[in-house]
């Protein structure tokens, strides 16, 4: 056999070992969830449930306790939905516009307000979080919905604005000469032009927001008060809600219900998401 | 469209109002750096003026200024007798035509062209009647639903020239619009670019850094050197009485030989000396009084080194460049290189001793040190 093969052997053989290892916490989530409490307390981690059952599942979505309220993750699905969605949209519009405007229009000051915006990519969320809760009480939005979105569209702005920039930067600046000469204006040019051109970066964009935000527990434990607390806090509140013995399948179904959107995001668009990175590095 | 451009096409042929430009002591600034300063122009209506220049030299940032595109620091800019200096682009009765073709990418040919007009607010059967009128000039009716994606490089530059012309202009910019092509599409489009300002007749203005697009298309050709204006002329005037130095070296390829030396006053007028070489001047056309004894640069075209059995002079070939139509041949005269354009199927090889000619009447002399023609 030549070196080349063998080589060949030894990579596929380190992948395999690597995908069982990050598979297993998966499949032991999985068995765990569908076997009965009794099952569980046999401790055979790694095998097959004996009996089929989705009761686990069913308890955690509709029926497990949070405190005293015991209304399943549900409706911390529901919270998130309401959250992610427009804190998907907005911050994508604004970064984008904010790219465009930075890239073509290069008003006075552009370059110090984006090393500004920059500057605010690196200073930790918890350093801020003190002071942003004074701000968002101040202005009357503390524990509220629009409040919650109002600070992931805070903090999603630098990455926002830095993808729209860099990719809008290897537009050729003669694509908006030619638009101004035909007439287009500030908004024209952005909407009809720009925008419809930003297909890959708006859907990496978008990946980027949705599990950014879904996975977010900090900001909406802080922010978005009782009612509309995300499902990765209702998920907490779930697993150490114990009120007698430790629902260990109730706690995997729950927290696999919890992964499933970032999960679905990846698995639909995980060829959107490389051939997004993949053309801005070519472009860019 | 703007109010300089009132009239409407009729015919089959479009026929835009072609409006002149007048450019006065423009100034263009990057940052500390002074890119263009005090320009004067004048582009006369119906021209086809082409600025020249090595790259760096201002004449694309010349045009940007003209288009709107760029802030200018002082000056002024007329398009069509109305002062232009701080208008908008759109507002300037403009069209454009960039190297790199700026297509809109999401849009069919079609929506290519019509933006401009669409957002103009045109009524649709006029948008209609004039995106088919210029897609028939320009022979693009089968490509109107493609996208730029699916076209070939000469096919969007012709779109490109398209979305210029169905915007009815009195000026049509053009910024080294033929760059981006191959050798032969270029011919080809540079030809198509001819025939198109012959049949509409409006002003066109073209940056080039090639001197054969220069040279086949201009009405006039302006070249500049580093944001100023060496010399302003038809293609026969530049080539032939080129105003300095630069000039004569821009134009021509290969380029015009130059040898320094001396020029001296004998009885029947003025004659070139320099070491191994001297030539009789009496038939030279001074640009002003024949001065005498200076030191002085001749230069001369190789296609006026004739070579010869009946030459006044020898040489010895130092290299043969044949190039299909003709062949260039490098001569050794005592201390000086010449090259030399001999077009009949004379056979010459390295090392050959030759006679050759200059022709006295049509070479060109500059002051050394000044550079400019005397």
């Amino acid at each position: 056999m030549k070196p080349r093969h063998v080589g060949r052997i030894g990579v596929y053989t380190f992948l395999a070992f690597a995908a069982l290892f990050f598979l297993a916490p998966l499949y032991i989530m999985v068995v765990t969830s569908l076997k009965s409490m009794d099952e569980i307390r046999l401790g055979q981690l790694f095998a097959l449930p004996q009996h089929f059952n989705l009761d686990a599942w069913r308890t955690a979505w509709s029926e497990a306790c949070t405190g005293v309220d015991c209304g399943g993750v549900r409706v911390g699905f529901w919270n998130s939905v309401a959250i992610v969605v427009p804190s998907t949209v907005l911050p994508i519009g604004i970064g984008a516009l904010n790219g465009y405007a930075l890239s073509f229009w290069k008003p006075r000051g552009a370059d110090a307000l984006f090393a500004v915006l920059m500057l605010g990519a690196f200073i930790p969320v918890q350093v801020m979080i003190y002071p942003l809760v004074k701000v968002v009480a101040a202005i009357g939005l503390f524990s509220s919905l629009p409040g919650i979105v109002l600070v992931h569209i805070v903090f999603s702005m630098p990455v926002m604005t830095l993808l729209f920039r860099n990719y809008y930067a290897a537009v050729p600046a003669e694509l908006f000469k030619a638009a101004r000469i035909d007439g287009g204006g500030f908004w024209r040019i952005f909407v009809q032009l720009m925008l419809p051109m930003s297909t890959p970066m708006l859907i990496v964009a978008a990946i980027m927001q949705i599990t950014g935000v879904w996975n977010d527990y900090v900001l909406g434990l802080v922010f978005a008060g009782r009612d509309n607390l995300p499902m990765t806090v209702q998920l907490n509140n779930v697993i150490n809600t114990t009120t007698g013995e430790r629902l260990y399948n109730v706690n995997m179904a729950a927290t696999i219900l919890t992964s499933m959107v970032p999960l679905a995001v990846y698995f639909v668009s995980g060829r959107w998401f490389v051939r997004g990175i993949a053309a801005g590095a070519v472009k860019g | 469209m703007s109010a300089s451009n009132p009239v409407e096409w009729t015919a089959l042929a479009p026929v835009a109002a072609a409006a002149g430009v007048a450019v006065r002591d423009l100034a263009i600034r990057f940052g500390a750096n002074e890119v263009i300063r005090g320009l004067n122009l004048d582009v006369a209506e119906g021209e086809f003026l082409v600025l020249l220049g090595p790259s760096g030299c201002g004449k694309s940032t010349l045009l940007h200024s003209i288009a709107g595109l760029i802030d200018v620091a002082a000056g002024r800019i007329e398009i069509g007798g109305r002062d232009m200096t701080e208008a908008d682009p759109s507002e300037r009765g403009i069209g454009m035509v960039f190297q790199n073709y700026a297509l809109y990418p999401t849009m069919t040919v079609e929506r290519n062209m019509s933006f401009g007009l669409r957002v103009a607010g045109l009524p649709r059967a006029e948008i209609e009647a004039r995106v088919k009128r210029t897609a028939a000039l320009l022979q693009l009716q089968p490509l109107l639903q493609r996208k730029p994606a699916q076209l070939s490089g000469g096919q969007r530059q012709r779109v490109a020239i398209g979305r210029a012309l169905v915007r009815e202009a009195g000026v049509f910019l053009f910024d080294e619009p033929l760059s981006n092509l191959d050798a032969k599409l270029r011919s080809e489009l540079r030809r198509e670019l001819k025939l198109l300002h012959q049949r509409l007749g409006s002003t066109m203005v073209y940056v080039t850094h090639d001197q054969v697009e220069a040279m086949t298309l201009a009405t006039r050709i302006v070249v500049m050197r580093a944001g100023l204006i060496q010399q302003v002329g038809t293609p026969h005037e530049v080539y032939e009485r080129p105003c300095n130095r630069f000039v004569a070296g821009f134009l021509g390829a290969p380029g015009m030989n130059f040898i320094n030396g001396r020029l001296s006053m004998l009885s029947g007028g003025t004659v070139f000396d320099a070491p191994g070489l001297s030539v009789d001047l009496h038939a030279y056309a001074f640009a002003g009084r024949a001065p005498t004894d200076q030191p002085v640069v001749l230069g001369i075209r190789p296609e006026h080194v004739q070579i010869g059995p009946a030459g006044e002079r020898e040489a010895t070939v130092q290299l043969v460049e044949p190039m299909g139509a003709h062949q260039v041949v490098w001569l050794s005269h005592g201390p000086h290189t010449l090259a030399a354009v001999v077009h009949d199927a004379q056979v010459l090889s390295m090392g050959q001793s030759v006679r050759f000619s200059i022709d006295r009447s049509r070479v060109s002399l500059f002051d050394l040190a000044s550079e400019q023609r005397l």
